[in-house]
């Protein structure tokens, strides 16, 4: 049990973490100087978030690691997060489907969390989900503004949907070690979330004047270290200097 | 390129740092729209546990004093010091007065 | 993080129509140490003064988070990842800041973006300079922050309220950006070969440029005199900077490195180092444009502004739209 909640968790880190990272890449890069603030915000709330996983899966494992060797020592093929969330920033609209979409999901499963029966990971799960919640509000509000803000945006819009659409699938999967988790800790499966998902993402879509893609889902990948070519990238600048100086501390 | 294009409207900012006290000026952000002008005042505002409660307004919507009639509106209230409580004498041996 | 003494073109031609009274007015004023604010009468060289100044003041706070920013994916823990991101982002909650205070003066915010994009505006020089290894972090944190410190604190007691009021902002702000350079060095300078040999390099390549972010010398310093008078500035440039001096040698003793000045020495008599020569050449050659990073540096600033107008412009269509929906 300890090594699959362990898997669990460190997913959990994984996506925060490597949303986090890309969110890091846009500073200096935003539309507006308060746009700039409110990405430092959501990045700072993901590494926090990665920080807090990395901490309990590095309990969990009681090898005496800690948040950094998740972070800085593992390779590229041992991350396990989605595949939609390592994908390149493209622009400031491809970002936001980004982010959307997946906090969609993400926050679903944060509210299962935060009344789960671990307690340890209930406490990570509400503290994250208060944060999420309101990047959603800033996420959503951006969808709309842009698919249903000119001509231009709209087209843009509706072509970073159709990017990323084909990733979400993978938020629906679950393997074994979800299954486990989610039994021993009372959660609902991942595929449980979809039609709440489909129902918000539907809705939201509509007001936007955005139109639900039909590109087929890739069911899984990144969870299980089938990453993208991006991926390797990310890490190697991530961890550059940890790889380089591995005696040296900071 | 968007030179001639208007920028995002002026909001001013003013946040009730705890319950009990009135919400102060902190100053102001650029938002498309009310919306964002009430995330962008959060977002920058703040990020230091700075307030319990926000309020946003478009700066144009501003009703000022004139300073130039600083003079025929505040002093006025100069000589009137009669509303001030430290004006008044209490006899000695008056309490809760 | 700065305002630095910058060049000043074509101001104090003090136009016809402020009367002498106004003028001894409104030092008068000046003089007993009251605010001026937004709508207060003031004479037009002080507003296009302070106009310049706080501009350049933002403008260096969106510039200055590139430098640092260089390094927010390679930070080398999360901690510190996560801190150097609340300081950027800091950087950018300041720019915003002192935007506003200057739009107060009637200036619009875009204008003033304009002026930094079509190369009229200035910013400070310090940010035209490469950061080439994580220790480089520290060094900003704690020469260039440093620096800011000493020429900002003074600054909260300016004679225009929101410039003022602005800066007691920032500096509450700021005053965990020094102590995390700092102390990004002392771990460097208390770790392997290799990280000691980091620190030093980076005090080799900052220690100079950090001098020079107070401006030119008092003798060249050609509107320091009115602005002093106007109490916009409270110290002279060099006065800052000896300050900086003899604050900053013992905390590079202290961390075991060597500043790069062989001409430096403790004044016994005076108790304040006398410093080398420095090379002014090159501070006018990189406020001219051609530091290491100035082309670099802009055209990051000109492509975020570039490349998203369709967002700001989609921002704006849709809000109207929402109006034009409610109204109805």
């Amino acid at each position: 049990m300890t090594d699959s909640l362990s898997i669990y968790v460190q997913r959990l880190g994984d996506n925060a973490l490597v949303l986090g990272q890309r969110m890091v890449e846009l500073v200096t890069r935003e539309p507006e100087l308060e746009e700039e603030l409110a990405n430092a915000n959501f990045a700072l709330d993901y590494i926090g978030q990665a920080r807090m996983f990395y901490q309990y899966a590095a309990e969990l494992d009681g090898e005496g690691n800690d948040e950094d060797f998740y972070a800085y020592r593992r390779d590229a093929q041992a991350f396990m997060n989605y595949l939609l969330l390592e994908q390149p920033n493209g622009h400031f609209g491809d970002a936001i489907v980004r982010q959307y979409l997946f906090e969609v999901f993400y926050l679903m499963q944060l509210e299962g969390l935060a009344a789960c029966n671990d307690q340890r990971l209930a406490e990570i799960a509400a503290r994250a989900e208060k944060e999420i919640r309101y990047h959603l509000r800033h996420s959503r509000s951006w969808m709309l503004r842009l698919g249903d803000g000119t001509e231009e945006s709209h087209q843009k819009m509706q072509r970073a949907l159709e990017q990323a659409w084909r990733y979400c699938g993978e938020f629906f999967y679950s393997d074994a070690a979800d299954r486990g988790v989610c039994k021993t800790l009372g959660l609902d499966l991942p595929e449980d979330l979809q039609s709440r998902w489909n129902e918000e993402v539907n809705e939201l879509l509509s007001e936007a004047t955005l139109e639900r893609p039909g590109t087929p889902w890739i069911r899984e990948g990144g969870r299980h270290g089938k990453h993208s070519e991006h991926l390797g990238y990310l890490v190697a600048e991530l961890q550059h200097l940890q790889r380089s100086y591995p005696d040296a501390s900071w | 390129m968007s030179k001639d294009r208007a920028e995002w409207p002026l909001y001013e900012v003013f946040i009730r740092s705890k319950s009990g006290l009135s919400h102060r000026h902190a100053g102001s952000v650029h938002a498309a729209d009310d919306q964002m002008a009430l995330d962008n005042a959060r977002d920058t505002y703040t990020r230091r546990m700075e307030g319990v409660s926000l309020w946003v307004v478009r700066s144009d919507r501003i009703i000022a004093s004139d300073p130039t009639e600083t003079s025929a509106f505040f002093e006025p209230a100069e000589d009137k010091i009669y509303r001030h409580p430290t004006f008044y004498d209490v006899p000695e041996g008056v309490e809760n007065l | 993080m700065y305002t630095q003494g910058l060049d000043q073109k074509g101001q104090a031609n003090v136009s016809e129509i402020e009367s002498p009274e106004q003028l001894a007015a409104f030092q008068a004023r000046i003089d007993a140490e009251e605010k001026i604010e937004a709508k207060d009468w003031m004479p037009a060289a002080y507003r296009r003064t302070l106009i310049r100044q706080i501009s350049q003041h933002a403008h260096s706070e969106i510039i200055g988070m590139q430098p640092e920013g260089n390094w927010l994916t390679r930070a080398p823990s999360l901690q510190r990842k996560a801190i150097l991101l609340a300081k950027v982002q800091d950087e950018a909650g300041h720019g915003l800041y002192l935007y506003s205070a200057a739009e107060t003066l009637g200036v619009s915010r875009d204008e003033m973006v304009q002026g930094l994009l079509d190369g009229k505006a200035k910013y400070s020089s310090i940010f035209n300079y490469p950061t080439l290894n994580w220790a480089d972090i520290g060094a900003i944190g704690w020469l260039v922050d440093g620096a800011a410190i000493m020429n900002q604190i003074p600054l909260c007691r300016c004679s225009y309220g929101p410039y003022a009021r602005a800066m007691i902002r920032v500096c509450k702000e700021e005053s965990f950006h020094q102590r995390q350079g700092f102390d990004i060095m002392h771990k460097l300078c208390n770790g392997t070969d290799d990280q000691k040999a980091m620190a030093q390099d980076a005090l080799n390549r900052w220690w100079w440029p950090s001098l020079m972010m107070f401006g030119p010398g008092d003798a060249d310093s050609k509107h320091s005199a009115q602005s002093m008078a106007w109490k916009i500035k409270r110290f002279s440039n060099d006065e800052l900077r000896q300050k900086f001096v003899d604050v900053t040698v013992p905390q590079a003793e202290f961390l075991g490195l060597r500043v790069p000045d062989d001409a430096l020495v403790l004044d016994e008599e005076s108790g304040h180092y006398r410093f080398g020569e420095i090379d002014w050449q090159e501070f006018h050659d990189v406020l001219a444009g051609n530091g290491p990073c100035n082309a670099q540096r802009m055209e990051r600033r000109r492509s975020a502004h570039d490349d998203n107008a369709w967002v700001r412009d989609a921002a704006r269509a849709y809000a109207d739209k929402q109006s034009a929906k409610a109204v109805a």
